[in-house]
């Protein structure tokens, strides 16, 4: 590797080997010793100097004193998907620092606290030293707020060694604290002292850099659960129910903080919303149910625990035809572990949850703008076909911060499906509750309250015929089973289609789904560049399927699944599908191999290639 | 001869239901019976009303009682959350939900202590027969201590006392009555649907399929044995004129949200029902007692409900116009450009 060869304690390395606007840099703090600030400000100066980028915060599941890493990526070709490798540390935590060191490949830079003395460890690194506790007790003289500001010092030194722009760098850290004027003059002065000491005592000689672009003009950046809130909020969200679990809770926190500003009758302050935090999720799911049967744009955030403990209701919520949104922010396995770790693990479960048969509407966002659009979609979609939608999103989506597109106005009145008042009872003659009168699978309801004779039925869960009355008849169960499903083929020619992001040259076909988009966008690119492999990706947005996926597999050869969890749970349902809709060439199925990545952590384009290469070469 | 009519001009037909399914005799039906009479004579519209229940052979009843009403029969244990989301979504709806001992008291008991301590303005009504009937006569937690059933099998554990965890709870108008009590349980329920909060009943309902042996106090023969009214309960609708008749001390007369009052003529017992400490000490002093107190144990009129405290507009969020939820195009611009 050329960079072996770099005598890294030297000088600065040549331009040809600087890693321009392509590197990755991660901080190892302490969890609760305040740096998400610092990595905040250094994340939106690299977003406001026009480079894209991207920042991943890796935290255990505590409040205070366990290791968490925070990684930023900046990548001049939007790569913004993690990268294994770490090019740049900055090692603050004693406890991980050797492991953190020792994990670094040659020529890596690493940013350390003095009293740490990392330089001993390896020869083949760059070692920036810096007095952190010295230059911060300068700049600060209150003792007890030292600790809060400390961190800022590395934002400072970092401006120097990679050349951030330091107006954009005094702005993000003013827009950081614009609420504490104070906070963000003592911020600032700890970023001024880190810098010249940099300036003065650290030659650069690492081979990362920065340098201004304009790839960010126009453009936000968004956490996915703040962009998941924004969709509900002009979705007009009337009805929440929710109870706290990583990584879901910001979702309806920020919902809360919005519903707060943005609606409150100009005229009275009276809320046009209201959001319970409810004793368990079974209550949350109760309410969305509740609140969907009565009219509301009803909806919860959650997580597989929580989704747990729904499936009943959502089962209900199938056979009852009762809207409501439900987001499951996905994270690893049950109970505790690793929560707060990422993963594609409900995917089967949501498809079908519910005993009896049942089969669930899924949005699938991929970006942080479609935690918005799919958002909005979801409560469209809920109310259009009477049922429980999920929107299948993850943490490493949800509570990381991605550049999107500003989000769009919707457009169009919110659709509300097949509502009945009075008046249209009158037109419509006679009313039953499942009646299929379109020939859609779609029935008409009415609301409670509806002042008409006609308008009152009783909701009950399996056993009812087509006028909403008690049945136990098999032919009437059977017609009504038969219904739903026809109501689910509807369905698939009206959710989110596939996006077909890259056309191959049609042996190799690539399909994923969230958050693996943009990983499998670099792996592409790295499939192409390095094996010659031109891959065409279909990305899905939404379960039921459609021809689109059918036709995806039938052109290629082979067609390989990517997801985040161990047992194809993506792969399955798209068996399943093409299974049971037969025509086209018999041996679709057989197509079909499974990407797969499950450890805990967002997955990183080498990994893809890697698997998609090792089965290329097998026979 | 044609029917009798309220106040609006409906006639007691027009608060039935379908015919029901349950036993002949099912303390249920009465119950049932007295929820039509109590509607009719108030002068609700059925169309104002919903009905929500959770799973047993009692929350089946919702279908034989006021079928101009919407229903929504549940699941097991959850009832107070789906009503919960109903009265958010149209707080201008009265709500009946009907529970049983076994779908409060052991499943739905961590909902029932929360719609408590919410004081959601729901009447709560639960059909106490000591056992699932639906699943044919195990125990519930209202069940006797040391009762056997035909079975041979002993209940070991105390019966939860709901009236008593519900005023502990939060809730604002506590009540235990009869099935077969019909005076009582009729002017019950017109007070409790007049109440505005949390209107928790505990109505025994005896099962006359797994539970009427005479042993048992929810049977029909010990309740009508050991009943023991702590009060005459007069019932006054707002839409009748008032006359002050009553001797002071041994009369409470508790004015309700809706204008109307609820006169409760004390027997031998001496407590303040709007006490809630008096409240308890009546309840726990009965317990291991003979007797099956009943009447109207606690009331809290002026409480303001869950849903005052949540500073809604005055219509039903379900079904406000898009430009009153979806917020103006302006704002989403703002929220962009601090993102920017
Ligand atoms: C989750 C769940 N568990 C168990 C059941 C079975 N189940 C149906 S009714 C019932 C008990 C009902 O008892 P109670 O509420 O006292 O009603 P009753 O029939 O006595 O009126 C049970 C356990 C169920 N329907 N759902
Ligand atoms: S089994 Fe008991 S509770 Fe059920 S209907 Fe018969 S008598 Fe009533
Ligand atoms: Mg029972």
């Amino acid at each position: 590797m050329a960079t072996a060869d770099l005598d890294v304690r030297r000088g600065a390395p040549a331009p040809k080997d600087r890693l321009v606007n392509d590197f990755s840099l991660q901080v190892a703090t302490v969890n609760g010793s305040g740096s998400q600030s610092s990595n905040l400000v250094l994340l939106r100066t690299i977003f406001q100097m026009g480079i894209p980028v991207s920042g991943k915060n890796l935290f255990p599941s505590n409040i205070a004193g366990l290791p968490t890493w925070y990684t930023i990526r900046a990548n001049k070709n939007h790569y913004v998907g993690r990268k294994k490798e770490v090019d740049f540390l900055v090692a603050l935590n004693a406890e991980t620092a050797r492991d953190d060191v020792a994990a670094l490949e040659p020529g890596a830079a690493v940013l350390y606290d003095e009293p740490l003395r990392l330089d001993a460890l390896r020869s083949d690194l760059v070692f920036y030293a810096v007095p952190f506790d010295r230059l911060v007790a300068a700049v600060c003289p209150e003792a007890k707020l030292r600790k809060l500001v400390r961190n800022m010092i590395y934002d400072g030194v970092l401006a120097h060694l990679l050349h951030l722009d330091l107006a954009q760098l005094e702005n993000a850290l003013r827009r950081h604290f614009r609420k504490k004027p104070k906070a963000a003059d003592l911020n600032w002065a700890a970023v001024q002292a880190g810098y010249e000491y940099a300036s003065q005592h650290l030659p650069k000689r690492d081979r990362c850099w920065l340098e201004p672009m304009q790839e960010n003009a126009g453009k936000i950046i968004i956490e996915g659960n703040a962009a998941a809130a924004l969709g509900c909020l002009f979705a007009g969200v009337t009805v929440v129910g929710w109870y706290p679990i990583t990584p879901s809770s910001s979702l309806c926190e920020y919902l809360i903080s919005y519903l707060r500003a943005y609606r409150l009758d100009p005229a009275t302050g009276q809320a046009t919303y209201a959001v319970v935090q409810a004793e368990d999720e079974l209550a949350s799911a109760g309410i969305v149910l509740g609140a969907g049967w009565m009219g509301a744009r009803s909806m919860t955030s959650t997580s597989g625990p929580g989704i747990s403990l729904m499936s009943e209701f959502i089962g209900l919520g199938y056979y009852a035809e009762i809207p409501g949104v439900f987001f499951d922010v996905q994270r690893v396995g049950p109970s505790t572990g690793m929560p707060t770790r990422t993963a594609q693990g409900d995917v089967a479960f949501a498809a079908t949850l519910g005993h009896g048969d049942a089969r669930h509407i899924v949005l699938l966002p991929g970006t942080a703008g479609e935690c918005y659009t799919l958002a909005l979609a979801a409560f469209d979609l809920a109310e259009e076909f009477q049922t429980p939608v999920f929107v299948l999103s993850d943490l490493d989506l949800a509570m990381n911060h991605w550049i999107a597109d500003p989000l769009p106005y919707p457009n169009g009145p919110l659709r509300r499906g097949k509502v009945l008042d009075a008046a249209g009872l009158e037109r419509i003659g006679e009313f039953a509750r499942y009646r299929d009168v379109d020939g859609d699978g779609i029935p008409y309801r009415t609301l409670p309250g509806t002042d008409h004779p006609a308008a009152p039925y009783f909701t009950r869960g399996s056993g009812h015929n087509d006028r909403a009355l008690y049945s136990e008849k098999p032919q009437e169960y059977v017609a009504n089973m038969d219904r739903l499903g026809r109501k689910f083929d509807t369905a698939r020619a009206r959710v989110p289609a596939p996006v077909l992001e890259r056309d191959g040259a049609g042996e190799v076909g690539v399909i994923a789904f969230g958050s693996s988009h943009f990983a499998t966008l670099e792996s592409l690119d790295q499939l192409a560049r390095q094996s010659g492999l031109h891959a065409a990706y279909l990305r899905l947005r939404a379960f039921p399927f459609n021809q689109q996926l059918r036709d995806f597999v039938a052109r290629h050869r082979r067609v390989y699944v990517v997801e985040q969890n161990r047992d194809a749970q993506m792969l399955d349902l798209i068996r399943l599908e093409l299974a049971a809709n037969p025509g086209g060439p018999a041996d679709l199925v057989s197509r079909l191999r499974s990407v797969r990545h499950y450890d805990g952590l967002p997955v990183d384009a080498r990994s893809l290639s890697d698997e998609i290469l090792r089965q290329e070469a097998q026979p | 001869m044609p029917d009798r009519l309220n106040h609006i001009g409906l006639a007691p037909a027009d608060y039935r239901g379908s015919k029901t399914t349950l036993c002949a005799g099912c303390g249920h039906n009465a119950i049932s019976e007295r929820i039509i009479d109590a509607c009719f004579e108030l002068g609700l519209q059925p169309h104002r009303v919903v009905k929500l229940s959770g799973i047993g052979c009692s929350s089946k009843s919702p279908a034989y009682f006021l079928s101009r009403s919407f229903g929504f029969n549940s699941v097991h244990g959850r009832m107070p959350s789906v009503a919960t989301g109903a009265l958010l979504a149209n707080r201008t709806l009265r709500a009946i939900g009907v529970s049983g001992d076994g779908d409060t008291a052991s499943i739905g008991i961590g909902q029932f202590i929360h719609l408590m301590r919410r004081n959601l303005p729901l009447v709560y009504i639960v059909e106490d027969n000591g056992v699932y009937g639906l699943t044919k006569g195990q125990f519930s937690a209202t069940a006797d201590e040391g009762q056997k059933l035909k079975s041979g099998v002993v209940n070991q554990l105390p019966a939860l006392d709901l009236c008593a965890m519900a005023i502990e709870s939060g809730a604002t108008f506590v009540a235990r009555s009869f099935s077969g009590d019909k005076r009582q349980l009729t002017q019950v329920l017109k007070a409790a649907l007049s109440h505005q909060g949390v209107a928790m009943l505990d109505i025994i309902s005896p099962c006359v399929t797994f539970n009427d042996q005479p042993e048992s106090t929810k049977s029909y023969q010990y309740v009508k044995q050991h009943e023991s009214p702590v009060h005459d309960v007069d019932f006054i609708p707002y839409f009748n004129d008032i006359t002050v008749d009553y001797e002071p001390g041994a009369v409470t007369d508790v004015r309700l949200h809706d204008g109307s009052h609820l006169r409760l003529r004390k027997l031998d017992r001496d407590y303040d029902p709007t006490d809630r400490r008096s409240a308890l000490g009546l309840l726990s002093n009965a317990h291991g007692g003979e007797e099956v107190l009943t009447g109207v144990f606690y009331l809290a009129p002026e409480k303001p409900d869950f849903l005052a405290g949540l500073n809604l507009v005055p219509e039903p969020l379900a079904t406000l116009p898009d430009d009153r939820v979806r917020p103006p195009q302006s704002v989403l611009e703002r929220i962009n450009a601090s993102l920017a």
